[in-house]
């Protein structure tokens, strides 16, 4: 194995960064055009367009707004607010101060509209990067690195190749201590009984089975699980069919906990994140589409994401880097410069699930030392927040 | 390169490895079993008959069961199975207009 030791940026509270982004953040959809602006006069500058479009407050929002602007991969913040929303800007941005990272707030409003509020944007975003040079870089392993999995755009084969590929390699960086976090309740759907099973206590084991009947409730009043007609196409015909394809991500690993978005783990470990909304249902599906799932996991720490697709997903995120697995060896041949690793090659007999499971941590050492992914090549920073409603985990929740 | 595999001793179902080209032969168990349509990589072959009702296994876990009585070899897929928890959503499905 290459050498497993890098530089990461320092941030104030003992987290280190793989990448030391300026985020450019709109506090409201008025505000999203001056945002992108400015974001966009900076391209393959590590400036990020990020933001809430909603104008009503939401604790949730909040909450993953707050995490992001200070996750550790962020190094400076630039705020564009309208000036009439209702986000709190000013509680943000003391949260970003408080970190130490360079910050300013643009009213649009305030300022005088348009276009001086997209040139003190600019102005502002260049003497950033120049300042954010000099953040400290200390040295930097897999036990101070947080990696989610997602999948997304999922076919028949990504439950065979890509996704208990992504398990193995979860087992490896497990064992070195990292902290790796799945999602998505609903495609646990029907596996309950073999999840508790895997808590590191009992009271764990019974806080996992209830957020997959909580599930299960959540998705019935909707009318439909977490599937959409490509998963279908690409056969699979069921959600247990497609819960267990994707519950492959998750390893071996006993479960050290279960955690809601924004929650951030603060020990090595494989942790369940429960995506889905408590109490009746308020607004729609649990997420909107797969990013809604990276950004929640951005908030809770993650500095990379695994992303398996059997059909052939593109998307990449802002901030942290979207690594791309393929299941599925017809999509590679068609996709390639999409797609990181190849885990198709599995269904072909020409690799083990361990070997691409080696060659998938390979490749996070190599994307964490500040290799660019594919998604990141390409220019993908793609970024969607909206609303939704969580209570706070349980006591049981993180055992100590 | 077989065509189908078995991903549990106990599963009912087979998995195309690799897409069965329309008016394509396979063999199912001993069976010739000529394809008249694509079936594409990923889906579920039948490897043995399945009666209405019984449950579809693959991974080794219940998927699922069979709407309709599926004859081995036979593709197994939304025209001929359930989920036994939520239903599946596809574009014919979409807002109340069932096909």
């Amino acid at each position: 194995m290459s050498n497993k030791k890098w530089k990461g940026y320092l941030r104030s509270d003992g987290r280190k960064g793989i990448r030391n982004t300026v985020a450019v953040v709109y506090l409201v959809e008025c505000a999203h055009h001056v945002a992108r602006e400015i974001t966009t006069s900076f391209k393959d500058q590590q400036v990020h367009l990020i933001g809430f479009p909603g104008c009503y407050p939401n604790q949730y929002a909040d909450k993953i707004l707050n995490a992001i602007c200070i996750h550790p991969n962020v190094g400076a913040v630039l705020l564009v607010s309208l000036g009439c929303e209702s986000f709190n800007r000013n509680r943000l941005m003391e949260n970003i101060e408080r970190s130490g990272r360079p910050v300013h707030l643009i009213g649009i409003q305030k300022i005088g509209g348009t276009r001086k509020a997209i040139d003190d944007g600019k102005n502002w975003v260049g003497d950033a990067i120049a300042q954010i040079k000099n953040v400290p870089q200390v040295e930097m392993g897999i036990s101070d690195l947080s990696i989610g999995t997602v999948c997304g755009g999922s076919d028949a084969t990504s439950g065979i190749s890509a996704n208990p590929a992504v398990g193995r390699a979860f087992d490896k960086l497990v064992a070195e201590n990292a902290i790796c976090v799945f999602e998505e309740t609903g495609e646990m759907i029907g596996l309950e009984n073999i999840l508790k099973t895997r808590a590191k206590t009992k009271e764990l084991g019974a806080e996992l089975e209830n957020s997959v009947k909580k599930a299960a409730i959540y998705y019935s009043k909707m009318g439909h699980g977490s599937f959409a007609p490509g998963n279908a196409d690409g056969g699979l015909t069921t959600i247990e069919e497609k819960s267990m394809g994707a519950y492959a991500k998750s390893g071996d690993s006993n479960l050290s906990g279960l955690i809601k978005p924004g929650d951030i783990p603060s020990k090595a470990g494989l942790y369940l994140m429960d995506v889905v909304p408590d109490g009746e249902p308020m607004f729609g599906f649990p997420n909107i589409s797969d990013n809604a799932e990276i950004v929640e996991m951005i908030a809770s720490g993650c500095h990379l994401i695994l992303f398996t697709t059997g059909r052939g997903s593109v998307v990449g995120s802002a901030v942290s880097p979207v690594i791309k697995i393929c299941a599925n060896p017809e999509t590679y041949e068609r996709m390639k410069d999409d797609m990181d690793i190849n885990a198709g090659k599995i269904l072909n007999g020409e690799a083990t699930l361990d070997e691409v499971g080696d060659e998938i941590v390979e490749k996070v050492l190599a994307v964490a030392k500040g290799n660019p992914s594919c998604s990141e090549s390409l220019g993908h920073q793609e970024f969607i927040l909206t609303y939704k409603k969580f209570e706070p985990i349980g006591p049981a929740c993180l055992p100590m | 390169m077989e065509k189908l595999i078995l991903l549990h001793p106990a599963d009912n179902v087979f998995i195309v490895r690799k897409t069965i080209q329309a008016n394509e032969k396979i063999s199912v168990n001993g069976i010739p079993i000529i394809y008249v349509k694509e079936i594409a990589l990923g889906h579920k072959i039948a490897s043995r008959d399945i009666n209405k009702g019984e449950e579809i296994i693959k991974y080794g876990v219940p998927i699922g069961s069979a709407t309709e009585k599926i004859v081995a070899g036979a593709h197994i897929h939304l025209h001929n199975m359930k989920s036994d928890y939520i239903q599946t959503y596809t574009l014919e499905k979409e807002f109340g207009h069932e096909q």
